[in-house]
């Protein structure tokens, strides 16, 4: 008798404990960096509150962390500094640094139902690849992009072409950038014919290259390069011919944030950059623009890039539980479709482009379409341990190249053999 | 008794510096010798921690053709910008000091660059340099029909542009030193001098250039430290491209430990950069000990 | 020296300081042409340009600027009283009092001079993190309150005090940090306005240690603020950053600009020569 009132009695205070700590608001502090202009800022803002409205045992403190920089120094030193983030959105390419640093758990224990794990296969398989490695998801894609092509329509007629028709191979590339690049009666230069920015991170666009050329730069694993395969050198070889042999685009390091304005400015007919500067470009500028697919050489392709959320170590189960919850809110259709339209990222799910405000958006905006269509032909970013060592290397050889002190072949090799002894110590 | 008052004034001496030294300590001479300590750890990544490597680190800065690279930049970039902006710092005092038509409008086009934030302005000296539609292509496009020229994107001439921006944020500042300095030479030797039929090139050589030395003494220490640390710029109008060709020492020290995250080899980095100011400063000392005129 | 040659090396001279001049003052004029005009001008210079102050709608909308000024200002604040008290005191004691070690201690304050903290922003960073000061302001402003140059500056004015006025207030019974406070400080007010000029205008423009040692838009100064603001994947747009940069400098340049002959003749008299 005293037993079982004994057993009730524990029972029963386990069960209200139970309610009781449910009940309790699950605290979550998120980290999120800017790196367009706009609205990108206020809209997360608003989307977390209107979470937060919605499940009033969640509270989240969204924090601008700065640039894509800034929030990965931010969240190391936290980390470091027994604080860190319950989540965050950083580049995806840091996925092996933050697995490296210790600071990340993978999404899988918290998706354990067959609903769960069908959620995950629903991402673009193009972005996966920079948030999957050792058959684990540590990265959910939030604020995706990937390179396109932008021409100006005028430039184009007024040399002949076809307005309507972007070139779609590297050979149409040269070949309409023969006829596009314009010279005054002193020989110099008016327009270019293309522009494919090379400053600051020239891996990014010049792996739209590669791709192109059937190269990969890193393995899955992110502990070995392909620096100096020939298909690589080839690439890079064309890329400065561009400027050297045919003539149809500027010489030397050219500036990524120079570069809309530029084309605004009627300096090149077109223009390699991210779909981020979608909104930029519809705003500015002052002719009728396409946005196209890259072009092909053997194959379509084209680097993704952006940032992923990212669950952080340290957490409680119940806050990682929440975390999760919050980003399966966040990336559904509704939700996901607002934040495309208000930045210009690439949605990350098929569904979400068949909701009817992506489809009324694609309508009215058709250039949208284009980086989602490019999707099926992208691979992920240029992304290994100690990510900004060896990106630095591969930049610097690039750098040597465009510029004209190293030959390809030499500069990739040199490049190639850095790496290895940086990435030896991961195989 | 006498002991005691000197015990007392000792006590008060002591008491007055140590708020400033704690700050000092702390900030500036632990942290230089914790950094020499570091440089021979690895650094702790993760779940591995720290361990002493010896010289490891120092041979790998030996080895990296980057650290030569940056070293050989901020020697140019120090040659590049010292001299010219202490001699145009010379030259507009000397302006600025004499009856000119619109003085002050002369005077605060000179200081503007100190009241702008290295950030700011870079962004406007990158339209400037930009091929094609920036200002100095504008310019000499129009002017002599020349074609666009990358300033940043080559490896040649990028470095050259960041020490033009440097000596322009500098000179306006150096300025107002000399200005002080130039306003206190008493006005009846150059009278006296001027009697004498001496021209103005005489006047300048002979006295007022051996009155400013010891200003160009302070001048020059500080153009030296700021030859190794004004890095501001370089991170918006080329950051450190094309292949370093633009990099500073502390700009790479930056990069190694706030993006490689490798501590430990930036503060080798960072033990190298002590090194070669000191001597710096040494060598200074020396060169002007002989030249300086003390009152 | 004939009267038409003093007249041409005279019209030279100003022809090359006005020169000189415009040069100087380009930036500044570009950054008025682009914050006042549409962005389609930001590479047009045309006279009769559409004028607009929407820019500086748009930088003020796009960023925290209130909030990265008051963190300057706050900043610069705790800077210039740490300064000053910190560097009065200790050039107080190496001007007036002799104790054992002076020399070397001020050998050591000299050393400052050279070492300047951003060189160590590795160490100062790891200091930072085991104080938890990490992204706040007083984490910023501490490597710089004790400073070499201003305890320095300050021991050479000091030493230019008479002597006589000291002893008379000592006589009179005054302690010593009577005589400090009211012989020695008020005689140093020159000083005291020339370094305090210099200290605020590279502290208002001081980058990279705050970008380093701050993370968040309740920390970050106005210089930080800007390079996150103008660091985007869409490309410079010159006419809203140029507006954002003309509201966060706007007061030094005007502050300089009223105080252009005090802050002249201070330094005169501060003897900073």
């Amino acid at each position: 008798m005293l037993k079982s009132f004994l057993l009730k009695a524990v029972a029963a205070t386990a069960l209200s404990f139970s309610t009781w700590a449910s009940a309790q608001a699950v605290d979550l502090q998120f980290y999120f960096p800017v790196a367009v202009g706009g609205k990108a800022a206020e809209t997360i803002q608003g989307l977390t509150d209107e979470y937060a409205a919605q499940n009033p045992d969640v509270t989240i403190d969204a924090v601008y962390a700065g640039s894509y920089q800034d929030t990965v120094a931010k969240a190391i030193t936290a980390s470091r500094g027994g604080n860190p983030p319950q989540l965050s959105v950083i580049l995806s390419v840091d996925m092996f640094t933050l697995i490296d640093e210790d600071l990340i758990v993978p999404f899988d224990d918290y998706l354990t139902t067959d609903e769960d794990k069908k959620w995950v296969d629903g991402f673009y398989p193009a972005f996966m690849e920079n948030s999957q490695t050792g058959g684990k998801t540590y990265g959910i894609p939030f604020q995706r992009s990937t390179p396109v092509l932008y021409w100006n329509k005028e430039a184009f007629e007024a040399a002949g072409l076809d307005p309507e028709v972007a070139p779609a191979t590297w050979d149409e590339m040269v070949e309409f950038g023969k006829k596009l690049t314009k010279k005054d009666a002193s020989g110099n230069v008016t327009q270019w014919g293309v522009r494919i920015p090379s400053s600051g991170f020239p891996y990014w666009l010049f792996q739209g290259l590669a791709i192109e050329n059937g190269a990969i730069l890193a393995n899955a694993e992110g502990n070995k390069t392909n620096f100096d395969d020939p298909k690589v050198v080839e690439a890079l070889q064309f890329l400065v011919d561009l400027s050297t042999e045919y003539e149809i685009m500027a010489p030397g390091i050219v500036e990524w944030g120079a570069t809309p304005k530029a084309f605004f400015e009627g300096q090149t007919a077109m223009m390699w950059t991210s779909t981020g500067n979608l909104t930029n470009v519809r705003d500015n500028a002052p002719f009728k623009f396409g946005v196209a697919m890259l072009p092909e050489k053997v194959q379509r392709g084209a680097p993704t890039g952006g940032g992923n959320f990212y669950l952080f170590k340290g957490a409680s189960d119940e806050q990682n539980k929440a975390a999760v919850k919050f980003v399966q809110w966040i990336t559904a259709p509704e939700q996901s479709a607002k934040w495309t339209i208000a930045t210009g990222y690439v949605a990350p799910r098929p569904e979400t482009w068949e909701t009817e405000t992506m489809k009324a958006y694609a309508a009215d905006f058709a250039p949208a379409l284009v980086a989602r269509d490019q999707l099926e032909f992208a691979k992920a970013e240029l992304s290994t341990y100690q990510n900004q060592r060896v990106t630095g290397i591969f930049n610097d050889a690039l750098a040597a190249v465009i510029t004209g002190k190293k030959d390809a072949a030499t500069a990739l090799k040199e490049a190639q053999a850095e790496a290895d002894k940086i990435l030896a110590e991961y195989r | 008794m006498r002991g005691l008052v000197f015990r007392r004034e000792w006590i008060t001496g002591w008491l007055l510096l140590l708020p400033a030294l704690v700050f000092l300590f702390a900030f500036t001479h632990i942290p230089a010798v914790t950094t020499i300590l570091n440089s021979f750890f690895s650094t702790p990544r993760g779940r591995r921690q720290a361990k002493f490597i010896g010289l490891d680190n120092y041979e790998r800065m030996i080895g990296d053709p980057v650290f030569w690279k940056v070293l050989w930049n901020n020697l140019w970039f120090a040659l590049g910008t010292i001299p010219v902006s202490v001699a145009l710092a010379i030259v507009m005092a000397l302006w600025v000091n004499e009856k000119l038509l619109g003085r002050s409008f002369v005077r605060m086009a000179y200081f503007t660059p100190t009241v702008l934030p290295l950030i700011a302005v870079a962004n406007i000296w990158l339209f400037f340099y930009t091929p094609g539609f920036g200002l100095f292509d504008q310019i000499t496009g129009f002017l002599f029909g020349w074609p666009a020229t990358n300033y940043l994107g080559d490896p040649d001439t990028a470095l050259n542009a960041i020490i033009v921006v440097t000596v322009w944020k500098e000179a306006g500042f150096f300025m107002i030193f000399y200005l002080a300095a130039l306003q206190s030479i008493p006005v009846n030797l150059k009278e006296a001098a001027q009697i004498e039929g001496a021209g103005r090139w005489t006047i300048f050589r002979r006295i007022t250039f051996p009155l400013l030395m010891p200003t160009t003494l302070f001048v020059c220490v500080n153009a030296v430290i700021n030859s190794f640390r004004l890095v501001d710029h370089i991170f918006i109008l080329t950051d450190g491209g094309p292949d370093n060709a633009s990099a500073l020492l502390l700009f790479y020290i930056y990069e190694v430990a706030f993006r490689f995250w490798e501590t430990a080899y930036g503060a080798t980095l960072t033990v190298a950069l002590l090194i070669l100011l000191s001597l710096l400063a040494i060598s200074q000392f020396f060169f002007f000990d002989r030249k300086v005129h003390y009152k | 020296m004939s009267g038409l040659a003093t007249n041409l090396d005279r019209f030279l001279n100003v022809f090359a300081a006005w020169a000189l001049a415009l040069i100087w003052v380009l930036p500044l004029a570009y950054a008025v042409w682009t914050a006042f005009h549409p962005a389609a001008y930001e590479a047009r210079f045309e006279l009769f340009a559409p004028l607009t102050l929407e820019n500086f709608v748009k930088a003020w909308d796009a960023a925290p600027f209130a909030r990265y000024f008051l963190n300057t200002f706050i900043l610069v604040t705790m800077i210039l009283a740490g300064q000053f008290i910190l560097c009065t005191l200790a050039a107080y004691a190496f001007a007036r009092f002799a104790f054992p070690g002076r020399n070397i201690l001020f050998a050591l304050v000299l050393l400052q001079l050279l070492v300047m903290p951003d060189i160590l922003m590795v160490e100062n960073y790891q200091t930072m993190r085991l104080l938890h000061l990490v992204d706040t302001i007083p984490a910023i402003a501490l490597p710089y309150v004790a400073s070499g140059f201003g305890i320095f500056l300050l021991r050479q004015t000091f030493m230019t005090v008479p002597k006589e006025l000291d002893e008379a207030a000592r006589i009179e019974g005054a302690s010593f940090l009577t005589v400090l406070w009211k012989v020695y400080i008020p005689l140093a007010k020159p000083t005291y306005l020339a370094y305090g000029l210099v200290s605020v205008s590279h502290h208002w423009n001081n980058f990279l240690w705050p970008l380093i040692v701050t993370n968040s838009v309740e920390t970050r100064p106005v210089t930080v603020g800007l390079s996150v603001f103008s660091a985007i994947d869409s490309g410079v747009e010159w006419s809203v950053i140029n507006a954002a940069t003309l509201m966060t400098s706007g007061p030094l340049l005007l502050a300089f600009l009223l105080f252009q002959r005090q802050f002249v003749q201070s330094f005169m008299r501060a003897g900073i020569k």
